[in-house]
């Protein structure tokens, strides 16, 4: 189990290596940040100034050994709108991103596999219906669409729900944690929604076609032979089976859900990090813009490496291999 | 003579299909004593394997019993509530599938799906059913069955897992086990070790035995009678050694006549002519009758008659002829 975390690490030091070039090399065509700093009516003196003192006239692998040798001590820049240093600012907005995201990760997984069972395992239940038409819903309305929707619905015309923002957050530590307040709660209930609804989709309908898969198989078969009751047949004989295969994709699904954040931030003006992001790119804020980046590729990792791990679990048969 | 165990009468298996509604098996009947091994052979499609799943009540939809009686140890079971027929499944009839390789979930200790099922169905403890567990893994010769309790089927070869297979039909010690073609995926020299393992264990158990197999070989190895099915239908039922030795029915001999006995030395192998029609387009009258050496008029414009002595045939052969 050691040895395969290991190897998984180094995987995972190589991933960000390249996560940090394509970062950069992709950032240096978002535009000049110079435009962005400079009031209006710069002269070209102050302008070239301000190039220097980002040295942007450097050559290009220059400025990414700079880069690098900055990121090996943890430096990850100093914001350009701001002022602040990137890592600063992006460990303020990450509570209200990862609360958001885990919730919404959490809430899929755990909605999304017994609808996919109970679809699979009761085809004709008015319930399996009914769940299979609200994820083709789920799965085909944009996120922002459903966002809007439901800050109509339950924000502006029902008045239940706030429409923006997180309410009322706590430290905890250096934590900033909205859900130890009643306002905290009721904020992240619409944008947790949001992100789920497409999340529990997807879930379901792998979930349901693996199943359907097992269910044919021949040891559901003996096991219903065996005259165990259906639950126990279903739960604990035909679900970790179906599992497997789809474990991987669960995992991805999880980890795009901090890209589906982007939108639900933006439509709720949840002070998150994809928020940041997205004025990040119109100040041209490429430190912000790179820090980002990698703290995404940072989460995809980790959730990755969990999902390795996970299999160690479910599978008895990877563990002998790799012992 | 004491009442049988089994007792199928007039059972008949219906699936509807667009091409019509398709009989696998029809109107078949036999008994089966405590402790009796009853051969049933045929070819693929025969109605063999149906016959066993319709007796168990897990004919896959739409697959249906749509006519006859079975009844077990007096009580009719045919008719029974499902809820009644899962709790009957693996107490009073066990089942023995065709591959050992993935009639066990491959996730679950063996030791775990043999209390599982010893819980559901008898009044004991937990460490009564691991006792009993362990004794039934001893019984079908598993070396050093402690040890192996907390193993996975992957850590057993075929005919090891066979026996396990065996070890949990037989758990609950029902009255009736249906072994379906238990020696088919096996290696020839484990084979012969598993028939013997499953006739010790019931002849000493009592337990009642349809053997579903297409192997001769393995019938006259272990069955006290043999039913033989043709296209759905019984076309022989008699004791082994009378339908091994003197076939009455012209589909029996064929099938003696292709298969390679020891005591024939290297002499040809006959074949059956034709084959078997597919269940959508029996052709009229007995289904045997366009490969049947001594078929006339008679046969092909009506069925084959209901069993007369032992063969369902109007030209039964009389021992020691020849065709």
């Amino acid at each position: 189990m050691l040895g395969a975390s290991l190897y998984r690490l180094s995987h995972a030091v190589f991933v960000l290596a390249l996560v940090s070039i394509i970062s950069f090399v992709m950032f240096r065509f978002a535009g000049d940040p110079c435009y962005a700093i400079l009031p209006i009516d710069h002269t070209p003196l102050q302008y070239a100034d301000c190039r220097a003192r980002l040295f942007l006239d450097d050559p290009f692998l220059v400025q990414y050994g700079a880069y690098l040798e900055r990121l090996s001590r943890g430096d990850l820049g100093v914001s350009l709108h701001y002022g602040e240093p990137v890592l600063g600012l992006i460990f303020q907005r990450f509570p209200a991103t990862f609360e958001l995201v885990m919730l919404s990760g959490i809430l899929s997984v755990l909605i999304g596999i017994p609808l996919g069972v109970l679809t699979a395992v009761r085809p004709t239940s008015r319930w399996s219906g009914l769940s299979l038409s609200g994820s083709l819903l789920g799965a085909s309305l944009p996120t922002f669409l459903i966002g809007i929707l439901l800050m109509w619905i339950f924000a502006v015309e029902l008045r239940w729900l706030p429409s923006f923002g997180r309410g009322e957050t706590v430290m905890l530590g250096h934590w900033d944690t909205g859900l130890l307040s009643s306002s905290g709660w009721r904020s992240i209930i619409l944008p947790v929604i949001t992100l789920t609804l497409f999340q529990i989709a997807v879930i379901l309908r792998l979930v349901r076609s693996a199943m359907l898969e097992i269910l044919r198989s021949d040891f559901v078969r003996f096991a219903n032979a065996r005259g165990l009751r259906a639950g126990r047949v279903n739960y604990i004989h035909a679900l970790p089976n179906a599992l497997i295969p789809v474990v991987t994709i669960i995992g991805l699904q999880i980890g795009s859900v901090l890209s589906f954040a982007i939108v639900t931030e933006v439509v709720f003006q949840w002070p998150g990090m994809g928020l940041m992001f997205v004025n990040a790119l119109q100040a041209v804020d490429l430190p912000l813009m790179a820090a980002y980046l990698l703290v995404c590729a940072v989460f995809f990792l980790v959730i990755n490496l969990v999902v390795d791990l996970l299999y160690l679990v479910l599978d008895p048969r990877i563990a002998v291999e790799r012992s | 003579m004491t009442d049988p165990v089994l007792s199928v009468r007039n059972l008949s298996v219906e699936i509807p299909t667009r091409a019509g509604i398709l009989k696998p098996v029809d109107g078949v009947s036999y008994d089966i004593a405590k402790g009796e091994i009853l051969g049933v052979v045929g070819e693929s499609g025969a109605g063999k394997s149906m016959a066993g799943n319709a007796i168990i009540g897990l004919l896959t939809r739409p697959a249906h019993i749509s006519g006859g009686e079975v009844w077990l140890n007096g009580n009719r079971i045919d008719t029974l509530e499902p809820e009644m027929l899962r709790r009957m499944r693996g107490k009073e009839i066990g089942m023995v599938f065709q591959d050992p390789l993935t009639s066990l979930n491959p996730l679950l200790p063996i030791g775990d799906q043999l209390t599982e099922t010893i819980l559901e169905h008898l009044p004991v403890t937990k460490a009564e059913a691991e006792a009993r567990a362990l004794k039934g893994l001893e019984e079908v010769g598993i070396p050093a069955a402690a040890q192996r309790m907390g193993s996975y089927p992957h850590e057993f070869s075929g005919g090891m897992r066979q026996r396990v297979v065996i070890a949990l039909a037989l758990c609950a010690e029902p009255s009736l086990i249906i072994a379906d073609e238990p020696t088919t995926a096996l290696d020839v020299s484990v084979q012969a070790q598993i028939v013997a393992l499953l006739k010790k264990l019931c002849r000493e158990k009592g337990t009642a035995v349809m053997l579903v197999t297409h192997d001769m070989g393995v019938i006259a190895e272990a069955s006290d009678r043999v039913a033989v099915m043709y296209a759905g239908r019984l076309a022989e039922l008699g004791p082994v050694r009378d339908v091994l030795t003197h076939p009455m029915h012209p589909y029996t001999h064929g099938l003696m006549g292709s298969t390679p006995l020891a005591s024939k030395g290297l002499a040809r192998l006959n074949q059956i002519p034709g084959s078997m029609p597919r269940l959508g387009a029996l052709p009229d009258g007995c289904a045997f009758n366009p490969r049947c050496p001594k078929a006339d008029a008679k046969c092909r414009a009506n069925p084959a008659p209901v069993m007369n002595e032992r063969a369902s045939c109007w030209h039964p052969m009389i021992p020691g002829q020849t065709s």
